[in-house]
């Protein structure tokens, strides 16, 4: 087994990765514009929907059922599509996942894939293992593009080219795409990716798309979209491979019901996204006529055997919690480290690889709630982070000082008279860096906290003293 | 004696069944609303400020004033011809237009296509979605995405409200492929600007028929 997120396992850790980003002012202005767009937009489409709750309600019920239930719906979806004329195949980790698409791939004799945007694929780093292989792959979603043409990485689950600003896509465009001219405007830049794509989606002879949703009850696949580059991919080629993690099943069709709303409300604003597909096996005739589908593990039955915060595969990738988090739209979603950014991130990506990596992640947070307000799932991402700050100290990965810090918190806390000591001691100790009230550039161990924050100074009484004193 | 090695779907869910437990399931609330409480001219007046917002062109007609609202379309866009699928009402068509039925056109012919005139199975208002079944009077899924332009016939009777009540009349068209359609093709990967138009069809336009 060798379970990997993307290149996660030997990304920097968080505050340094972030410590670079924020300096990018570029970067900050980009990504703190297209998430206040989506946030703006969002909060008007979900103002008028008077049973927003009970959709979400609802959502998170189908999903923790769904979840007690996984092997019952998996066996049954493989069953439907099955005998629908789909072919399933099962992956327990990235590399099987990729094996299983290479091979399908040769076998079919084609030496070129179009993708719709997968981030399965992207955990799975399937690019560079069809690469490996000879066979080139074709990114087809405007963002996914622009990251491949400029051989960058996603850094958000929606609009993974967000932190890029239109002058950096046009010239990247030009020099990729070997135009002469290009307009300034999004219109002409899109346009471009139409030319640019328009004959490969005519001729290349197999798709590769993720899937939102597979629907245990009918065996059906559904892909959300908005541009029509899922509709070419899952429509023309001859033949169509899907790589779906497993916690992507849902019981039944009317369940879609809750999740068509929830989602392009969420992601992008939207009332409905610009086109839904959904598919069910082979249909003599019409769209491809060889269909297989890659169910994959990598890691994620391990998140399901933790009790506390396995409802983290809940997620429908909407996004909504990147655009709400505070760290998030400062450091961009870069510093993750990790296909997967923000608050969901800096939950899914540490437990994917069984805590093993990534344990600076599940800092990457104030620990402020919002994500949690604005999941349209309700997963409670803030007890999940601290649940899986336990789990970094319990292993001794924490880092020295919030060792210590925890231990010298449970020494002075558990004895009234040695707090009323600590405090004198603080009281006296932070004079030289008491700049009118607040704290800054505390030394040592307390340096990375003060660095970009000051702190209230401890005041001259505390609330014992001055209780003690009536 | 050999070990047969356990296979990867065996692997996977001996993990599943190893990692579930835990408290017993509930049963899943439904308690959003299935309905809304609009007459049918509100339905019909929500279903098209939802596509004018989408920037799709909406016409109303009469079923007998199908054929001439094509015609006038045809000619204010300065078209001379359409392609449709086999199964499209004859009588929709008006004469002095070439129309081309798809059996078995090939990709390059889609693409230099003039555009594509279909019905459509099921619509839903609040969301101003269009649902194709890709049945005879829809064509396979290819014929309504590489052609640039696309005149959709959406009739009332096809119109819902809500998207559950949409969900209930497509459960009841699978296993045939769905494409659920509102508005144009777009993006937004470029500074969060709205671009209407990239790989699908670029332009959408509706006759709405009592």
């Amino acid at each position: 087994m060798s379970v990997h997120v993307g290149e996660a396992a030997s990304a920097l850790p968080f505050p340094e990765a972030a410590k670079k980003l924020v300096a990018n002012s570029q970067l900050r202005r980009n990504v703190r514009h297209a998430t206040n767009v989506i946030r703006t937009k969002r909060g008007r489409v979900i103002a008028e929907m008077d049973d927003w709750e009970q959709l979400r309600d609802s959502g998170k019920a189908i999903k923790d059922h769904t979840l007690a239930h996984l092997d019952e719906y998996l066996l049954q979806f493989e069953a439907a599509c099955t005998k629908a004329g789909g072919q399933v195949h099962w992956a327990r980790d990235a590399d099987e996942a990729n094996r299983i698409i290479v091979d399908l791939v040769k076998r079919y004799g084609s030496d070129e894939v179009i993708k719709v945007k997968t981030m399965t694929s992207d955990e799975t780093r399937l690019n560079v293992a069809l690469e490996a292989a000879g066979i080139t792959p074709f990114e087809t979603d405007l963002a996914d593009l622009i990251v491949q043409l400029g051989e960058d990485k996603p850094s958000h689950i929606v609009v993974p080219a967000l932190h890029r600003n239109r002058m950096e896509i046009r010239e990247l465009f030009m020099k990729k795409m070997g135009l002469d001219s290009l307009g300034y405007q999004p219109e002409d830049i899109a346009a471009a990716a139409r030319n640019y794509l328009r004959e490969r989606f005519l001729r290349v002879k197999v798709g590769i798309s993720g899937a939102n949703y597979l629907i245990a009850e009918t065996g059906s696949v559904v892909v959300v979209e908005s541009e029509g580059n899922g509709r070419m991919c899952l429509t023309l080629p001859d033949v169509l491979i899907s790589i779906v993690g497993v916690e992507k099943v849902i019981p039944r069709f009317e369940d879609l019901e809750v999740f068509l709303q929830l989602l392009p409300r969420s992601a992008t604003g939207e009332r409905m996204n610009p086109y839904n597909s959904i598919w069910t096996g082979v249909t003599p005739g019409d769209g491809p006529q060889a269909f297989h589908i890659v169910l994959l593990d990598n890691g994620r039955t391990k998140v399901l055997a933790d009790p506390e915060s396995r409802e983290t595969l809940d997620c429908i990738r909407c996004g909504a919690c990147l655009n709400a988090c505070p760290v998030y739209r400062q450091t961009g979603g870069h510093a993750y480290g990790s296909v997967y950014a923000g608050p969901i991130g800096a939950i899914l990506t540490p437990q994917l690889q069984s805590m093993e990596h990534s344990q600076t992640l599940p800092y990457a947070s104030s620990l402020c709630g919002a994500c949690y307000e604005v999941c349209p799932v309700k997963i409670n991402i803030p007890e999940i982070l601290i649940h899986l700050r336990t789990k970094v100290v319990d292993s001794g990965h924490a880092p020295l000082a919030e060792r210590l810090a925890m231990k010298g918190a449970a020494f002075a806390m558990s004895k009234a008279s040695r707090l009323s000591l600590a405090h004198a001691f603080a009281r006296l100790g932070q004079w030289p860096f008491n700049d009118d009230g607040k704290l800054d550039n505390l030394p040592g161990l307390l340096a990375g906290w003060t660095e970009f924050r000051d702190l209230d100074a401890i005041p001259s009484q505390s609330f014992r003293e001055w209780w003690s004193k009536r | 004696m050999v070990v047969q090695a356990m296979s990867a779907r065996e692997a996977v869910l001996a993990s599943i069944r190893a990692a579930q437990g835990g408290p017993a399931d509930q049963s899943i609330p439904r308690l959003y609303s299935a309905s809304v409480d609009l007459s049918p001219a509100e339905v019909v007046e929500q279903f098209a400020d939802r596509l004018h917002d989408y920037n799709a062109t909406v016409h109303h007609a009469t079923v007998a004033a199908i054929p001439a609202t094509i015609a006038a379309i045809l000619a204010t866009r300065q078209k001379t011809g359409l392609l449709i699928p086999s199964g499209l009402p004859p009588e929709w068509l008006p004469v002095g237009y070439t129309f081309r039925r798809d059996e078995g056109l090939s990709y390059a012919d889609l693409d230099a296509s003039q555009g594509v005139l279909t019905a459509c199975d099921v619509a839903i208002a609040l969301t101003g979605t269009i649902v194709i079944a890709h049945s005879p009077a829809q064509g396979r899924r290819a014929l309504t995405l590489v052609p640039d332009y696309h005149l959709c016939v959406v009739r009332l009777s096809q119109l819902v409200a809500t998207v559950p009540e949409g969900m209930r009349r497509m459960a009841a068209l699978l296993p045939a492929p769905l494409t659920t359609i509102s508005g144009p093709s777009a993006t937004s990967d470029i500074e969060m600007i709205r671009v209407k138009g990239v790989h699908g069809p670029r332009t959408l336009e509706v006759i709405l028929v009592e």
